[in-house]
């Protein structure tokens, strides 16, 4: 063997051995999560820690369920969560085709703003919105905490759409006029459906940032019985962390599991088609 | 909701089919604006008019009293000459721009260097680090900071126990988060262990851009992987990088769901806030709401400042586009 093959060799393995590291580093908080989730607490607050669950236990679920209260928690942020999506959706769709299918004055400017908006921390906002909510009756309400997410993730939302809605040549529509169909019946027959994945795609987005939102329902959601699942992991976490590691844990992976499925659903199709495309060359 | 915002193209799309284009051209002006009615409506009620009150209130004197009601006087610049004037702003401050460089730093190198080394990996490594690197974006910032919490955990912690195991002296009973430095340090582990992902994977997809044939007419002149990398890959990529370093900027400067948590698992509050965590601690727990909005519209200052070039390469991307 040359110098130069036992020198590629040697990259070729440190290469590998660097990906391992990578591996280890990305998934271990995660699997440090579900592990401790599934021990006993007994097993938990031990000296040595026990690296897969040697005695497997469903029950810090269970109580996290039934003692801790995460059940009126995952109510209130599914259904924040979903009139978020909804709603979102719809005014973010309108707001893209209008966008990208039309050239009017001051869209430039609306774009603009989007970007803009995009850049504002939701923490210079939260003290007069949540004046605002007051003043409306609006605090610790589904739908007021509904409303200010709808606008917190309308600039992603439109800015995605709008790449999608662009990616649909506007020809296809017109070709189907010219084959009879209105501007709207074109439009829901050809574009729309052309569209669904990138609906799907925003619409997981726009998911996870609400299901994921932390400052808004701490500020507005104030009530015990009003929190969403993260201001209630949290108040739950100051509560019993020393205590009860294990059913923190639980929590935390019934809090991460639709992110991370989720994330799988959308992204996977993008490194998916990272790495076949890589592999082709 | 649906039902009464599409109307407006459905009724007036049949008079398309029969007249030409001379009575189009009034709908094409019209039918833009009631698209984006629900999406300007939303975005000014509850982004725009918190902004607006945001800023009057930072000139006015907006404590407890006037929370129960009592009428808010204009005080002009006062907030804005208490907090600047105040040590604790610029301590925190100082604090808020120091960790975001460690992390904005740390987040860069790695990520390219990961995404380096996607490039040269093996088709089966390359796809489980890439799973991996997915379940690491895919975890919410609070449960991470939670998780890594517990992992720093001063009794029964794993870092604990390995530390022990490791230099033999104990370790047990060591608290990483009462200490600033060490707080800041756990903090900046988690910030960068979640905004890696994107890094890496958004600079892969660049990497993949770069044409081989220049890599390998460069390699038989004789370049070395470094001088390559410097010479086309850089170039190739800047535009990529000079966007995902703003946004990093931007998202660490702001950072605040893991502040916070870290502070609920350990810490102490006044020696570890940003600036993020310190508007909500000096509006909503201390009452100042003047001085919060202050500190508020500073911070939007900052960030435009930042993102003027952002979104000055967006626009320029969309023009290109």
């Amino acid at each position: 063997m040359s110098a130069a093959v036992v020198r590629r060799r040697l990259g070729r393995v440190g290469l590998n051995l660097a990906a391992v590291v990578v591996i280890v580093c990305a998934v271990f908080p995660v699997y440090w999560m579900v592990n401790t989730s599934f021990q006993p607490g007994s097993a938990v607050s031990s000296p040595t820690p026990s690296f897969w669950p040697t005695v497997f236990t469903v029950d810090n679920y269970v109580t996290a369920w039934t003692t801790g209260g995460l059940l009126p928690a995952l109510g209130i942020s599914l259904a924040v969560t979903l009139t978020t999506v909804v709603a979102a959706l719809v005014f973010a769709f309108l707001a893209s085709l209008a966008v990208s299918r039309y050239r009017f004055r001051s869209r430039t400017s609306f774009i603009v703003a989007v970007l803009i908006i995009q850049m504002i921390p939701a923490e210079a906002l939260i003290i007069s919105t949540f004046r605002i909510l007051d003043g409306w009756q609006l605090l610790n309400s589904i739908l007021g905490l509904g409303f200010v997410y709808i606008a917190l993730v309308l600039p992603f939302t439109i800015w995605t759409l709008r790449g999608f809605v662009a990616g649909v040549p506007a020809d296809l529509e017109e070709a189907a006029m010219i084959d009879g169909c209105s501007r709207t019946g074109a439009f829901w027959r050809i574009t729309f459906p052309l569209l669904a994945p990138g609906l799907v795609a925003t619409g997981v987005f726009a998911f996870i940032q609400a299901w994921n939102e932390f400052i808004y329902a701490l500020v507005v959601m104030t009530r015990p019985e009003s929190q969403t699942l993260p201001i209630w992991l949290r108040s739950f976490v100051q509560a019993t962390k020393a205590t009860d590691w294990a059913v923190v844990m639980a929590a935390s992976t019934v809090m991460a599991i639709p992110v991370i499925v989720f994330f799988l659903l959308v992204r996977g199709r993008m490194t998916g088609g990272l790495v076949s495309g890589a592999v082709k060359g | 909701m649906t039902t009464t915002l599409t109307p407006p193209p459905v009724a007036l799309a049949p008079a398309a089919d029969a007249t030409p284009p001379a009575r189009r051209r009034p709908r094409r002006t019209f039918t833009p604006f009631a698209l984006l009615t629900p999406a300007v409506i939303m975005l000014a009620v509850f982004i725009g008019w918190p902004l607006v009150q945001t800023v009057v209130m930072s000139f006015q004197e907006y404590g407890r009293p006037q929370i129960f009601g009592a009428p808010a006087p204009f005080v002009g610049l006062d907030n804005y000459i208490a907090v600047l004037s105040d040590g604790e702003f610029w301590l925190v401050l100082a604090r808020s721009l120091g960790l975001c460089a460690v992390c904005v730093v740390a987040t860069m190198v790695l990520g390219i260097l990961i995404a380096l080394m996607l490039e040269r990996l093996g088709r089966v490594m390359r796809f489980a680090v890439s799973v991996a690197l997915l379940l690491a974006w895919a975890m919410p910032a609070l449960t991470a900071t939670i998780v890594w919490g517990w992992i720093f955990d001063t009794q029964y912690g794993l870092v604990n126990y390995a530390l022990t195991a490791l230099t033999g002296t104990d370790w047990s009973g060591h608290s990483w988060l009462i200490d600033p430095l060490s707080f800041f340090a756990v903090a900046a582990i988690v910030i960068t262990w979640g905004a890696i992902p994107f890094v890496a994977f958004t600079v892969y997809a660049g990497l993949t851009q770069v044409p081989g044939e220049v890599m390998e007419a460069a390699a038989l002149d004789g370049a070395g992987a470094w001088k390559r990398f410097r010479l086309i890959t850089v170039p190739y990529l800047r535009s990529i990088l000079f966007v995902l370093l703003i946004l990093q900027i931007i998202w660490d400067l702001r950072v605040f769901a893991q502040i916070y948590a870290l502070q609920t698992v350990g810490g102490v509050r006044a020696e570890t806030n940003t600036i993020g965590v310190y508007i909500y601690s000096v509006s909503m727990a201390s009452g100042d709401l003047g001085a919060g909005g202050a500190i508020s519209v500073i911070l939007v200052v900052i960030m435009l400042l930042i993102s003027g070039f952002y979104i000055r390469s967006m626009l320029r991307q969309e023009e290109t586009a």
